[in-house]
């Protein structure tokens, strides 16, 4: 019994290793990076509210401090709704600095007397609510409420999250194509270079050709798909060098990144491209849905599109085919060199699509931009459980394999340790899945 | 222990090797004097490989003994046979390419100073070896850059270097003109003298008359005789060689062969297929057979698309095929199970499923997505109906035994439904309960009206199974057999030697 246990733990951790360990490193970093947090916003002001009417009998008065800003505007608004429903006359609502609130209580304390105080969780931080029976001795029949301030975690906030998703983006999309190539057997060197050459192309294509900094929406999108179908050939040259010409991938990819660099460089002048509209980074940070940046919007549609291809289709098969054996490949009808083709173009489009986000993100391209990713995408591939020697791998998995890298990097950032160390727990992370690997092999 | 007297140069005794499901090596004896030469012969699979291995310590016998010079001798590792005495040059040359020449004839056994090489010492004894064989080879020339046959001075040169007593060549002249040929026979001639023993394995008859002194004949893993060259005849050799009864290891069937269908016309690629033509009819089972190398697997891989052909066409129902591609000749209809079914016939590290499914994804696809449904159902027919014996669908192919292995091989045929089936060695390393199996496919495909060509080194089952054969020796097709049921192996072996 207890050996099954453990023989059925092994299997877990060495076949679900990336995704346990990426478990394992969220339940830890937000453990690490709990603080205590003030607590504000609707929710905070509903809890709150409740308390209130608890304690002091209806009707009653009450005066609402809270600072500015969105999220005290918004807790404001539903204390008054809360309490006005349970009978409550809020007397006043104060949104201000400290001054201003402090007059507002002294105003009080001269007139209304109002039954209730209630402030925000920031406000209750302040010195004179803290020492509030001292230093307002004629409010002494006025109770003073507060959010309870709880430890949180800032690694789960929404807006971390939504960052740490944000920055991955790019690494992610590129992730896909790679993960393509190396299920071929092969390998895609030239990925970070083209993220530079895509983003400078797209923004001298805007800056010489659509307008620069006046250019419209269709100016933009030109832009964009030049940049886009530009890193396309660059992939589908690699792929005709790799198939026509039998020259190893690695090789082959190892000229374009020097290649791609190079161009950047060129087109770039050696300086940064800024001639680009205001808008343009709406391409990429715009919210069409509320709260979630377009290119992670864009990220998780790549991956449900990739992972029916791997999965379903014809194609995907032939993929994973040709990686296996690409001479039994042959011999039973696969067209093995148009799928290579194929898998190295697809590198290419969606490195170009990165380059474009990249620019997007900055409104503003240089050809020191991705700079290296190929090693970081080639680890999150890795690190996913795909084969270097090729015909095993997953997509899903390469997704678990950059989510466990951006969380470490997110993590670390959060504890405050230097991107030395980062890169150390970069190096090790890869090892450690490659040993998973070796270990699930055997 | 008893000693022969006078003691041979070597003398292997009651040999014994067994590898799972094949008998190898049953009880072989083998004696060999200094200075002589003495050739080892047997059909493909007698053995003979099995037994040079033994010799040069790189398989360990279950039983039996080796002696050289009388003395009991241990080879239990490649190094220790070569410390006995003992070189093997295999077809396969065991040179390291880009090195040269000397670098190649002492690696791994460098003189040295202070962990330099002495270069010039080497290049010395190099120099002085070749001398020996009578042979010019520059030591400092990079192997690579060599032509086959002076390779294979360098290996005997390398024996020599190791002061080797024994040298073993498993069919040297297959890749030699007859020119590199008749030279080579100077150099043993030479070496003989010497006093070294050579044990010569060839497929060429030919040879084994001009430079053997002895002859020893392998078959089915059994010694079946030595005997002295000038006391056997070429046919005795050859009925020695195959003389296996057959018995009725091949089922019976009824025929009825059509028109003609696909028509082979002169086709041929470099030196290895040349001028080959012959007709194959509809419900055939037309038989293609010759000794390894004669040029039948270059012949189906030619017909499969997977190979470009030179010279000659291929027609198919009177249309011209165009084979650029294996993708070519599966849309016309025709379909080759390869010889080497590990590496080209199975993605090994993939589920049987999805190798079944490789050539017929079109057909479970709808707009590029495959019906998953479709194929398991397609796939859970064949399995049935072949007697696939797996856990479930999902086992990687790697972990099925030959004989499963090869039907899951032939099932994404079948359920291709070709009309061509290019079978090339379908029984190989496969045991008889599925060869069986197999054989009876074979005719209900046959039956069914497909075409078959049956390749095979097996001249039983070449009989056994076929309506017509045709032997190939060297590139071109040396004779055709069309009264089978009274063909005997003999036949063939003389058409197949050339």
């Amino acid at each position: 019994m207890k050996r099954r246990l453990n023989k059925n733990l092994l299997r877990l951790v060495t076949e679900q290793g990336p995704l346990l360990m990426l478990g394992i490193l969220c339940v830890c970093f937000s453990i690490m990076t709990r603080e205590p947090q003030a607590e504000t916003g609707k929710p905070a002001a509903t809890a709150l509210a409740e308390r209130v009417i608890a304690a002091v009998p209806s009707p009653a008065t009450a005066l609402v401090l809270a600072f500015e800003g969105d999220k005290e505007v918004a807790f404001g608004e539903a204390l008054v709704e809360s309490l006005e429903a349970n009978g409550f006359t809020v007397l006043q609502v104060v949104h201000g600095g400290p001054p201003a609130l402090r007059e507002a209580i002294e105003a009080a304390e001269s007139s209304a007397k109002p039954d209730a105080i209630v402030s925000s969780g920031k406000v209750a931080t302040l010195p004179f609510i803290e020492s509030f029976e001292t230093t307002f001795p004629k409010l002494a029949d006025t109770e003073l409420f507060a959010p309870q301030s709880g430890y949180r975690s800032n690694f789960l906030k929404a807006s971390n999250l939504v960052n740490l998703l944000n920055q991955i983006a790019i690494f992610a999309i590129l992730a896909i194509g790679m993960t393509f190539v190396i299920i071929t057997g092969g390998i895609d060197l030239s990925v970070g270079s083209l993220v530079a050459f895509s983003a400078v192309l797209c923004t001298v294509v805007i800056r010489d050709f659509m307008g620069g900094e006046e250019a419209g929406t269709g100016g933009m999108l030109v832009g964009c798909v030049v940049a886009i179908l530009g890193c396309g050939v660059a992939g589908a040259f690699s792929g005709a060098m790799v198939t026509f010409f039998r020259i190893p991938p690695f090789i082959v990819t190892l000229s374009m990144m020097l290649v791609a660099s190079g161009l950047a460089y060129i087109m770039a002048g050696g300086g940064t491209i800024t001639q680009v509209p205001d808008t343009f980074i709406l391409f990429a940070s715009g919210k069409m849905i509320p709260g979630v940046p377009n290119a992670v919007v864009l990220t998780a549609v790549l991956y449900v599109a990739a992972h029916i291809l791997m999965t379903r289709t014809v194609l995907g098969r032939y993929i994973y085919a040709v990686g296996g054996n690409a001479e039994a490949a042959r011999l039973s009808g696969v067209p093995v060199r148009r799928v290579l083709l194929l898998v190295y173009t697809l590198c290419g489009l969606l490195a170009g699509l990165g380059g474009v986000i990249y620019a997007s993100q900055f409104n503003a391209a240089s050809a020191r931009f991705g700079e290296q990713y190929e090693l970081t995408v080639i680890a999150a591939v890795v690190v996913g459980g795909t084969s270097l020697f090729g015909g095993e791998g997953k997509i899903l998995g390469t997704l678990v394999g950059s989510l466990l890298l951006a969380v470490i990097f997110n993590g670390m950032n959060l504890l405050g340790i230097g991107s030395y160390w980062q890169k150390v727990a970069l190096g090790l992370v890869i090892l450690g899945a490659a040993l998973l690997d070796m270990s699930k092999k055997r | 222990m008893p000693t022969p007297h006078p003691s041979p140069l070597l003398e292997m005794v009651a040999i014994d090797k067994r590898f799972p499901g094949v008998y190898a090596l049953r009880g072989v004896d083998l004696r060999l004097e200094a200075g002589e030469v003495l050739a080892l012969l047997g059909e493909n699979g007698a053995g003979k490989s099995t037994l040079i291995k033994v010799l040069g310590g790189a398989h360990a016998p279950d039983s039996g003994d080796v002696f050289i010079d009388g003395e009991h001798a241990a080879l239990d590792s490649p190094l220790a046979a070569q410390q006995a005495g003992i070189a093997v040059i295999y077809q396969e040359f065991n040179l390291v390419p880009a090195l040269t020449v000397r670098e190649n004839l002492f690696l791994g056994r460098e003189s040295t100073t202070g962990g330099f090489v002495k270069t010039q010492e080497e290049h010395e004894l190099a120099r002085k070896i070749f001398e020996r064989i009578g042979v010019p080879v520059d030591p400092e020339a990079i192997c690579r850059r060599l032509s086959i046959a002076q390779q294979q001075i360098v290996e005997i040169a390398k024996a020599l270097s190791q002061d080797a007593r024994i040298i073993v060549m498993d069919e040297p002249s297959s890749t030699l003109t007859p020119q590199e040929v008749e030279h080579l026979f100077t150099v043993i001639k030479d070496l003989q003298s010497q006093g070294i023993g050579i044990i010569y394995i060839t497929h060429r008859l030919d040879e084994v008359f001009t430079i053997a002194d002895r002859v020893t004949v392998l078959r089915d893993g059994a010694h079946i005789d030595t005997r002295p060259i000038g006391g056997v005849s070429r046919e005795e050799l050859i009925e020695m060689m195959v003389g296996r009864q057959i018995d009725n290891e091949f089922p019976t069937r009824r025929t009825r062969i059509g028109e003609p269908r696909l028509r082979v016309d002169g086709i041929g690629r470099g030196h290895v297929v040349r001028d080959v033509s012959f007709d194959l009819h509809r419900g055939e089972i037309l038989g293609m057979t010759g000794l390894v190398g004669a040029g039948r697997t270059e012949v189906a891989r030619i017909l499969f698309g997977a190979d470009r052909l030179d010279r000659g066409c291929v027609r198919l129902d009177g249309k011209t095929l165009l084979l650029k591609s294996p993708r070519d000749a599966i849309r016309a209809g025709i379909c080759l199970l390869t010889e080497d079914r590990k590496s080209q016939g199975l993605v090994l590290a993939h589920s049987v499923r999805e190798n079944f499914a490789l050539p017929n994804l079109k057909s479970y696809a709808r707009s590029g997505f495959v019906d998953h449904h479709k194929e398991r159902s397609s796939f859970a027919r064949h399995v049935e109906s072949l007697g696939i014996k797996i856990p479930h669908h999902e086992q990687p192919a790697k972990n099925l035994s030959g004989g499963n292995q090869q039907k899951v091989v032939l099932a994404k045929w079948l359920e291709r439904n070709a009309e061509v089936v290019i079978l090339d060695e379908p029984t190989r390393g496969i045991d008889v309960g599925s060869k069986y199996e197999i054989y009876l496919l074979i005719n209900e495909l046959a039956a069914q009206g497909k075409s078959i060509l049956l390749i095979s080194s097996e001249f039983p089952e070449i009989l056994g199974m076929c309506d017509r054969v045709l032997v190939m020796h060297e590139g071109c097709v040396t004779g055709e057999i069309t009264d089978v049921p009274s063909a005997t192996q003999e036949r063939i072996m003389a058409l197949a030697i050339g």
